[in-house]
């Protein structure tokens, strides 16, 4: 020991011993520990304050809750009376006024229908199969009548949130398969079939939805032989079913890629054919993995149906749009009819976007 | 009955009936719209482009009359799709960086504030929105006649901001050039000092030097050049406001709305970019003793500006695709310059042609160059 005296630390050369760090922290300190943190908090809390006593004032304080519209032009607050006079009209559009328990029903059918299958214990071929056979059926009798003496409403006086629904789930059902079909085609071994895959997907995603929605309502009349005529709402249905079949076959197409090559040649080490090997092994596997960024994309399409109002077509945002034209409520009420409609979307949208964060949790913690 | 089993042949087969049946469909189309034309009487091909146009468009980032040609319209409408999704992309990107960080911050309060308002702009409509800001400007600000005068000369009305403009008679050209050569001059002599520093280790005032190259061109041209300018002050008339320059409230709601929904999806990005970096890299460069946001702005930002760029260019497209919502609130971009000539003449296939050509050649633009960019910042593995 004797030869390492000489190395005995020097005690006044060391840094004194510290103590080790004690955790006193309260809940104070996350916001106002420091002077820079104390200076953020008041600074945002000053902004929350503001903005919300600009929105109380003119929601409630400055607001009128009943009267007429001459009543509204004397307050600077928002204009209850003409959400009440005009709410029909912006749910339902111009369907028949005496009619409207029909769309009424249809969409609460529509929302339970879509609660229930969003529970993951109902998934399987029963649901399927009731949707296709009992609901959309159902759906379609209600709103275009013709049967169990319904009265026929044709789709031009078809209007509102119903409509708004019917082109993003319709749209959203009928894309997913041909997106489907794109990404295959996009994977394809066969030269040809890939070349018009690549080039369906990268000409559609590369241009606006409004170019495609111009196409399908100014265009396609003219390429049409003479005496057929396609109605209005199914043309532009079918240009948001080929726009959000572009966008779904690329995110079904990371999925492609995420299954390891030797599930494809196990499969063909068993004697399956393309089909068999894709419809058994592959999708499965490829389809489980992109369903959260699925329902992140239907929030979108959910939200790029309004484009549809730029067309002529009478859907939520159109409605909310044509009501506050009207001549009685012209000028008085200019925000109230957006801010209904925007608490409308933000209700739907953050459903799906809580929906999709609760899949994500579902799929990371279930094993097959 | 072998051959239809022979693998080869079969994809022959499938691709051939792919093939056929796209050209038959394409055929088809074109025989028909051709014969409706015809019926129609509306002249096929772009010679209505060299046609005078004859209407007007109230906001032109290039110069035109309404006695230019149509395709000088289609030119404006350009134009202006591209000044306005530029300044969105710009205001956007620096809005949203602030936004993703501000969303990571310990104070409780700020990271709330900054998921709500990344919530509010995710969950409801674009279009509700360049709506709903274009009805508040309209709503909010006096009509002209009681224009508000901030400054001496500037306005602000429901018909848009008007403030004094420079009227170039000469000159104009010579100190944009003289701009351009001091910026380029500035670059080259940063890079080429910061060589030197790193090779030889000697420091030399860089940020002097660099000023000086960039303002000596612009000094000897403004003194040298004929350069005559007057400034154009605007007046309230009666109606109206005469002279000045004018931002009209289409473009300020469209850029708005741009800009705040491209924030949102840039703060997301942003947030997940950050978040990637491993906790090591904050905890290395704490036990350095680089505070939080030299840690930020020296370790983490550049590591997570590789996870970043690819979908910021999604991000970036989606702007340029978005801005043709302009039609809704009266911008004139070139889907609504497109629409005007389409109801002119009658040419819808020729007028919709040229406007999906534009975006999509456009996009693959921004692809590459944010490409380029891509492989700039990506790690460079040896």
């Amino acid at each position: 020991m004797a030869q390492f005296e000489g190395f005995v630390a020097d005690p006044s050369l060391m840094a004194p011993a510290a103590r080790p760090p004690t955790r006193n922290r309260t809940w104070l300190s996350a916001y106002f520990g420091t002077p820079g943190n104390a200076v953020i908090t008041i600074l945002c809390l000053g902004m929350i304050f503001g903005l919300a006593k600009l929105a109380i004032g003119w929601l409630f304080v400055d607001a009128i809750f009943s009267g007429a519209p001459a009543d509204c032009k004397a307050s600077s607050g928002a204009c209850w009376p003409f959400l009440s006079a005009k709410l029909r009209y912006i749910f339902f559009g111009f369907y028949h006024f005496d009619e409207q328990w029909r769309p009424l029903t249809a969409m609460l059918l529509f929302l339970g229908a879509c609660g229930v299958s969003m529970v993951p214990r109902s998934w399987g071929r029963a649901l399927a199969v009731t949707w296709i056979v009992v609901i959309l059926p159902t759906l379609y009798t209600l709103m275009a009548g013709g049967l169990f003496g319904l009265t026929v409403v044709p789709t031009t006086q078809w209007g509102g949130l119903p409509l708004s629904f019917m082109l993003s789930f319709v749209g959203l059902a009928c894309a997913l398969p041909l997106g489907i079909a794109l990404a295959l085609a996009r994977a394809s071994s066969l030269p040809a079939i890939r070349v018009l895959g690549v080039g369906f997907i990268e000409i559609v995603r590369g241009v606006p939805l409004i170019s495609i929605l111009f196409m399908a309502t100014v265009m396609l009349p003219l390429f049409m032989p003479d005496g057929i005529t396609i109605d209005k709402l199914l043309r532009a249905q079918v240009a948001i079913i080929l726009f959000a079949a572009a966008y779904i076959a690329e995110i079904v197409r990371g999925g492609l890629q995420a299954v390891p090559k030797g599930q494809i040649e196990a499969g063909h080490s068993l004697g399956l054919h393309y089909w068999q090997i894709m419809r058994k092994i592959v999708l499965p596997q490829a389809l489980k993995k992109v369903i959260p960024p699925l329902v992140g994309l239907f929030i979108g399409f959910f939200q790029d149906t309004t484009l549809v109002t730029i067309v002529g077509l009478l859907d939520f945002l159109d409605t909310v749009r044509t009501a506050m034209r009207d001549p009685q409520w012209q000028g008085i009420a200019v925000l109230e009819g957006y801010v209904f409609a925007a608490v409308i979307y933000f209700f739907f949208s953050a459903i799906m976007g809580a929906y999709s964060r609760f899949l994500e949790q579902y799929f990371r913690t279930t094993h097959d | 009955m072998s051959l239809f089993y022979d693998t080869r042949i079969r994809a022959f087969l499938y691709q051939t009936i792919a093939i056929g049946a796209v050209v038959f469909v394409a055929w088809a189309m074109f025989s028909t719209a051709s014969a409706n034309l015809a019926k129609q009487d509306i002249a096929t091909g772009f010679g209505f482009l060299a046609r005078q146009a004859g209407f007007v468009i109230t906001e032109t980032a290039i110069a035109y009359e309404p006695t230019d040609t149509f395709g000088r319209a289609i030119l404006v409408g350009i134009a202006n799709t591209v000044k306005v999704s530029a300044l969105a992309v710009l205001f956007g990107t620096i809005l949203g960086v602030l936004v993703g960080i501000g969303r990571l911050s310990h104070n409780p309060v700020l990271s709330r504030l900054m998921l709500a308002y990344i919530e509010a702009l995710r969950n409801v409509p674009l279009l509700l929105y360049l709506l709903l800001w274009y009805s508040l400007i309209i709503s909010v600000f006096p009509p002209v006649r009681q224009a508000i005068e901030m400054l001496p000369g500037v306005f602000l009305s429901n018909s848009g901001l008007v403030m004094p403009a420079m009227r170039w008679a000469s000159g104009f050209e010579a100190l944009l050039v003289a701009l351009i050569v001091g910026i380029a001059a500035a670059v080259v002599i940063e890079r080429i000092l910061a060589r030197r520093r790193i090779a030889t280790g000697k420091e030399t005032p860089v940020a002097t030097i660099a000023t000086l190259a960039f303002l000596v061109p612009l000094a000897a041209t403004s003194l040298l050049a004929d350069i005559s300018v007057s400034l154009d002050i605007p007046e309230l008339g009666r109606f109206r406001l005469t002279g000045g320059y004018h931002v009209r409230p289409e473009f300020v709601a469209l850029l708005i709305g741009l800009t705040l929904s491209a924030s949102a999806n840039v703060a997301e990005i942003v947030r997940a970019g950050i978040q990637a970096v491993s906790k090591g890299q904050w905890e290395a460069a704490t036990a350095l003793g680089l505070p939080r946001s030299r840690t930020l702005k020296l370790v983490i930002l550049p590591q997570a500006l590789r996870i970043i760029v690819p979908p910021l260019t999604n991000t970036y497209l989606t702007v340029f695709k978005n801005s043709s919502l302009a039609i809704a609130i009266g911008y004139p971009d070139l889907v609504m310059v497109s629409n005007t000539i389409m109801n002119q003449t009658g040419q819808a296939i020729e007028a919709i042609a040229i406007f999906m050509a534009v975006y999509l050649g456009l996009s693959i633009l921004i692809s590459l160059v944010m490409n380029w960019y891509n492989a700039r910042v990506a790690l460079r593995e040896r």
